[in-house]
């Protein structure tokens, strides 16, 4: 069940939640990671679906979220990372495949694993929990398949 | 820069500092819990939903607002067909990659360079949802 420990996923996990909070009780903003793709867009597409006031109010907040987490990421590899730099070795098809349609369907879904999985779970949204429900029992099935069928990792 | 945005950039080194300390930068790792083989990943979602609970829930109790925002309000998403259809496109996606949106932006900062396939990838597929809105 957990043949690495639990304790860097709790503590993870918590370190991600007071960084959601953070921000939430100092701003009011919902730190959730999907949107930042929409609103990102917004520099680039006139459409209307991009251009919406909210998108256009949230996309400079959300862009810095972004940076944060990569900086977060990198300080976290440069210091407590046991293995530092690193690449993985999932197929670029997968990569490429796999993204669009998580790029599609959370934005269909109007949240991802953080915002239907933490601020959603965590504003007791009965919405967010059906949705995490969904995907998280479709990744199951779909990754089991994957590796039925030979593809690994 | 505004006040606003380094706050969001603080909180966002903390957000990718715990993602990657839990793995979740590494799709190696989700896809081991996809596949049931470590469970792990549910104790870096409940941990992180269950310090946003307080956040959200309690917090608002003892400030009427936030200091550097207009207002307190719960993410409470409407329930649609939509919801669910994009739950399951993106449980697809995510059981063929192990990516998710917030998992694969942490994971450039550890030096992952193939991810940035996935991103460009996320981008399209968002882009994609815009064409197909009908509003």
């Amino acid at each position: 069940m957990f043949p690495l420990g639990i304790e860097h996923y709790l503590i993870g996990g918590i370190l991600v939640g007071v960084g959601v909070s953070l921000i939430y009780i100092l701003t009011g903003f919902h730190a959730t990671q999907s949107s930042f793709f929409t609103t990102t867009l917004s520099w680039f597409s006139k459409r209307k679906h991009f251009q919406k006031e909210r998108n256009l109010q949230e996309r400079s907040w959300r862009l810095h979220l972004a940076i944060g987490l990569v900086i977060g990421a990198l300080l976290h590899t440069l210091t407590l990372s046991p293995t530092g730099f690193w690449t993985t070795s999932v197929q670029l098809w997968r990569l490429a495949l796999g993204g669009m349609l998580v790029g599609f369907g959370t934005r269909l879904s109007e949240g991802c694993t953080s915002g239907h999985g933490i601020s959603g779970l965590a504003s007791l949204s009965t919405t967010s929990l059906s949705a995490v429900i969904v995907f998280m029992g479709v990744a199951i099935v779909t990754a089991n398949i994957v590796q039925l069928i030979g593809v690994s990792p | 820069m505004k006040k606003q945005n380094l706050i969001v950039l603080v909180g966002g080194v903390l957000f990718g500092f715990g993602l990657a300390h839990s793995g979740m930068t590494k799709q190696e790792i989700v896809l081991s819990f996809l596949q049931i083989k470590d469970l792990g990943l549910i104790f870096v979602m409940g941990g992180a939903a269950l310090v946003t609970f307080f956040a959200i829930n309690v917090v608002p109790r003892f400030i009427k607002k936030p200091p550097f925002g207009s207002q307190f309000k719960p993410r409470k998403a409407a329930m649609s067909r939509n919801v669910i259809i994009g739950a399951t496109i993106f449980g697809v996606g995510w059981g063929i990659s192990g990516q998710c949106p917030g998992s694969a932006v942490a994971s450039l900062g550890t030096g992952n360079l193939p991810i940035l396939v996935g991103l460009a990838s996320i981008f399209i597929g968002a882009y994609i949802r815009g064409l197909l809105d009908k509003e």
